[in-house]
């Protein structure tokens, strides 16, 4: 069975389709993360959030960085962050206050931003824009190990002073007589 | 729509102003790392779209995104080791409670 060439009583094509579900689901999912009450909740939407982009990622005819972002993102920063999570869940279950005071600022600042980083990009010429085109991998492998071999070699060294790094503030320190300060509440 | 770059463009602007609120309004630190990420995120977006309409930043925009994305996940590793190594000492994960450096 094959699928008709347009959506069938839209009139668009699919690729305009999956556009759509694609960055209202992007759209929706990060506003869940920002807005829920729930802080483990956030982070499972964030995951959904990668994975959404992951897919627009795919849309965009760049297989590889797809799959990237779906190892980096959901298997590496996703498992961290949730990890992070619950090493400083309070017993008391979720603040009481998620935002804070200034928030309605926050928002008008934000709907300000959103809204002038829409209008400059859509209402600008873009020259050198021209038609789209996917990526193939062998191309970016290609110039990932030949002219971008120095940055590829020092993410490799920044990679691996992050690990000690993190290690290093994580770690445990001597049990101290007194602590910094009498916690609060 | 979806060969537009305009269209792209906007959906990551959107995705930015979105991961910002976040950054300003939320007290837990960790929800504020989350919202960094979803900026990046965002940026991400940005330079795949161009590299995928751009005829001559095809290969490199990809590549750019790939370095971006490690960039992120060394920037997760230490935040969050920093916020760890701070709710060992403060007991709370809130960013307004951190008030050793005023006083």
């Amino acid at each position: 069975m094959t699928l008709p060439q347009t959506v069938p009583f839209l009139g668009w094509s699919w690729n305009d389709l999956l556009f759509l579900v694609l960055a209202t689901a992007l759209l929706g999912t990060a506003l869940m993360v920002v807005l829920g009450r729930n802080i483990i909740r956030s982070g499972l939407w964030m995951i959904a959030c990668f994975a959404t982009l992951a897919g627009v990622y795919a849309l965009l005819g760049t297989p590889l960085v797809a799959a990237a972002q779906v190892l980096v993102y959901i298997g590496a920063i996703s498992v961290l962050i949730l990890f992070a999570i619950m090493l400083t869940q309070t017993k008391g279950g979720p603040a009481a206050l998620v935002f804070h005071h200034q928030a309605w600022a926050a928002a008008i600042a934000a709907v300000v931003l959103g809204t002038l980083l829409a209008l400059v990009v859509t209402s600008t010429e873009w020259p050198l824009a021209g038609e789209y085109a996917a990526t193939s991998v062998r191309a970016i492998a290609q110039l990932l190990f030949s002219d971008y071999v120095l940055p590829f070699e020092i993410v490799g060294v920044l990679l691996l002073a992050a690990v000690i790094g993190g290690v290093f503030l994580a770690k445990r320190d001597e049990p101290r007589d007194e602590p910094y300060g009498e916690p609060p509440g | 729509m979806s060969e537009s770059l305009d269209s792209y463009l906007a959906l990551s602007a959107l995705l930015f102003a979105v991961g910002t609120f976040g950054f300003l309004a939320r007290r837990n630190a960790i929800a504020m790392l989350m919202s960094i990420e979803l900026m990046l995120n965002a940026v991400n977006l940005a330079i795949v779209a161009f590299g995928a309409f751009v005829p001559s930043l095809r290969g490199d925009a990809s590549v750019i995104a790939l370095v971006v994305m490690a960039v992120a996940a060394a920037e997760a590793t230490v935040g969050l080791a920093i916020v760890i190594a701070i709710y060992r000492n403060r007991r709370t994960p809130l960013v307004d409670e951190y008030t050793q450096m005023r006083e």
